[in-house]
């Protein structure tokens, strides 16, 4: 509770005391009371919420608190109204205080900047179309932070829109709909700036993380799984970075869109199965980066529509349905160093074109030789199989997989290219698989 | 009965010194053996033998049982001229070579698999599966084969024959479903291939496995329509039946041939 301004201005008048020549012992005096004085500004007396406290109600506390106050709520439920903050406050529960919503109303709506909410568990505020009821809002704030709390069975658990510079730390969030239409978004961000959110969990909401129209922010060390749609949902956000997540079992994966410049690295993207499951969809996306990460058991890996200039790298694609489906509108997209191992399709691509380039990647499904011992492979690898292109033109087509008479085809196919794109293949194929 | 297993125990003995089965035992040894040591992943070791399991088998079991009949022509007649009825010599005849096919199937691919493999109550469902396909592969095949050697006294076209079928079964078949499926494209065909796929037993033996492994990538409507047949004890039951069919169906053709045939 330092007030570091108060710190600074202080250290700097001591020096100058001590360059005047001040003895020791005086200065030492000084400088006891140049602290005092410096942090007195916070010394003002906490307010104290709880059933044997001053305050019965947060709420109450609140009116009654001043910018820069601390609010101590003791353990309990605590079942208020909306609870409106309005002023620079740091509230902050002892031993998981339980705020409710009685299944009708927003718990908490932030509405100043420099407000810290921490240690608090938020369940049940209920549904609410008109107003999104979420366990916290904050609206049109800067430099809050919301950490190491817990969310149970809320419609939307974290919403900020217009914010910028906020923090949403080690929180976990929890909701148990089972239908897309009456479930929220656990952390909700719209319109905002300079965020940071990391190492929450995230489970059972519609959208694991939600951005919209969001800049210039870092999604770190989340983990966001069995959400009814999607992960991570992605749109209008330019020059975002999200890195080391766990996105599981969501019933569509994860999704980024219409952005540029985002910045996907050392994620894992594991188990989202269904028809219209993707570990990572990818549309209009341009400049941009998948770095490092793990893609395992996806029913399609990544999904590429519209996408220009992005460079998959140093990837692994382990064990999916397809690993890669390159729509024809797709450019100048490069795919190197990355590991396809067991993949029922490596490339699925709607296009006898391509203007992608693949190169030095290691394919399991790979049978070419290396005369001269270099590691790469002495003729190139065709990812795209006859069919794999049959299917993406012919669903049913699919009852035929692993049939000798396919088999036959794509070997007759391989040889003598017709039907699937000459220039999709990888030219110096990987012998043996990155570490 | 006590006739029919005296036949079978005989044919076994005879058959179990033919260096064929010895081959056809080695054969499935070498493979399983050679795929689980120079793989990582045991399930697609699986998937792998089933892939054998689905072209060999057939083939072998097909040709070889052609073969048998034929060869045995002596023997069979030898036999008919004391009182033994057709029917079961028939049977006999069947159960004799089927047994010793099966067999050498189950301990080729065991062997290795108990000696090498990881974590096998892990995979039981696919092993036992695994295990499944080649049984009924063999029974449906050589009861095929029976059928083929029994209505053709000329050894040629009997031969050819064989083959040609299971050159239909493997191969051509799926070519024609492919002609059908891009010919109706613009139909619902679903339901029609689930009903066509019964048809062919190579292909319900493949697409009950895919099902079993390829599970992500057939997600989507097709997927959804077969596992929604497949994957439920009425698609699997209706299966089994159809297995039975082709196993039961063509060796009562082939007893009734063989009881009226003059020899």
């Amino acid at each position: 509770m330092l007030n570091q301004n108060g710190i600074k201005h202080y250290l700097k008048w001591s020096f100058c005391f001590l360059s005047e020549g001040l003895t020791k012992r005086r200065t030492v005096l000084l400088f006891i009371i140049g602290f005092l004085i410096s942090c007195g500004v916070n010394f003002s007396k906490p307010l104290l919420v709880g059933s044997n406290h001053n305050f019965k109600t947060i709420q109450s506390a609140l009116s009654s608190a001043k910018d820069g106050d601390t609010i101590f709520v003791y353990s309990g439920v605590y079942v208020e109204n909306t609870i409106l903050v309005n002023k620079a406050v740091k509230i902050i529960g002892i031993n998981r205080p339980i705020l409710s919503g009685d299944n009708k109303h927003e718990i908490m709506k932030i509405k100043s900047d420099n407000v810290l909410v921490r240690g608090f568990l938020f369940r049940d505020t209920g549904l609410n179309f008109i107003y999104d009821n979420a366990a916290i809002k904050l609206d049109s704030v800067k430099y809050c932070t919301i950490e190491e709390n817990k969310f149970i069975n809320n419609f939307f658990g974290i919403y900020l829109s217009r914010a910028s510079n906020c923090i949403v730390i080690n929180n976990e969030l929890e909701a148990f709909q089972t239908k897309e239409t009456y479930s929220g978004n656990g952390i909700h961000l719209w319109q905002c700036r300079e965020m940071t959110i990391k190492n929450n969990k995230i489970k059972g909401h519609r959208d694991g993380i939600y951005f919209e129209f969001v800049k210039r922010s870092e999604i770190e060390g989340n983990s966001s799984q069995s959400n009814l749609r999607y992960g991570l949902h992605f749109m209008f956000s330019d020059s975002c970075r999200y890195y080391n997540n766990y996105f599981t079992k969501n019933g569509a994966g994860v999704a980024v869109m219409f952005t540029k410049n985002v910045d996907m690295s050392n994620n894992i993207f594991e188990y989202n199965w269904g028809g219209a499951a993707y570990g990572l969809l990818l549309k209009d996306i341009s400049d941009s980066k998948i770095l490092r990460n793990q893609f395992i058991k996806n029913t399609c890996a990544i999904y590429f529509e519209g996408c220009n200039r992005v460079t998959t790298l140093e990837n692994n694609f382990l064990e999916n349905g397809t690993a890669i489906r390159l729509m024809a509108n797709s450019m100048d997209n490069l795919f190197t160093k990355n590991n396809f191992i067991g993949n029922s399709f490596d490339v699925n691509t709607n296009s006898t074109k391509s203007y992608n380039t693949f190169e030095s990647n290691y394919w399991s499904e790979y049978k070419g030789y290396d005369l001269n011992k270099d590691g790469i492979g002495d003729i190139p690898f065709r990812p795209v199989k006859l069919f794999s292109f049959i299917i993406e033109q012919n669903r049913p087509a699919l009852i035929l997989m692993r049939s000798l008479f396919v088999d036959i085809l794509n070997v007759a196919e391989n040889i003598f290219p017709s039907l699937t794109p000459k220039t999709l293949m990888d030219s110096k194929p990987k012998m043996t698989k990155y570490l | 009965m006590n006739i029919l297993f005296k036949i079978i125990r005989y044919q076994i003995h005879d058959i179990s010194r033919s260096k064929w089965l010895l081959f056809y035992t080695l054969f499935f040894f070498l493979i399983t053996y050679g795929l689980i040591s120079f793989s990582n992943d045991q399930s697609k070791v699986i998937l792998s033998l089933l892939n054998v399991a689905l072209i060999i088998i057939p083939l072998v079991s097909i040709i070889f049982g052609t073969v048998y009949l034929y060869n045995n022509k002596d023997y069979i007649v030898l036999i008919l001229s004391q009182p033994i009825k057709r029917k079961i010599l028939y049977l006999g005849l069947y159960l004799g070579l089927v047994i010793p096919l099966a067999f050498s199937f189950v301990i080729g691919t065991l062997i290795p698999l108990i000696i090498l493999g990881k974590n096998i109550p892990v995979q039981i469902m696919l092993i036992l599966f695994l295990f499944a396909a080649g049984l009924f592969q063999t029974s449906i095949f050589v009861s095929i084969s029976f059928l083929i050697a029994t209505w053709n006294e000329n050894k040629i076209l009997g031969l050819g024959l064989s083959i040609f079928t299971w050159l239909l079964f493997s191969v051509l078949y799926d070519g024609l479903l492919l002609l059908m499926i891009n010919i109706f494209q613009n139909y619902p065909l679903e339901k029609a291939l689930i009903g066509f796929s019964v048809f062919n037993p190579v292909d319900l033996a493949r697409i009950l496995v895919i099902l079993k492994l390829d599970v992500a990538a057939l997600m989507g409507y097709t997927g959804a329509v077969f596992q929604k047949f497949f994957n439920t004890n009425f698609g699997i039951v209706v299966s089994f039946l159809f297995l039975i069919g082709w196993t039961v169906i063509p060796l009562m053709i082939g007893k009734r041939k063989f009881s009226k045939k003059d020899f």
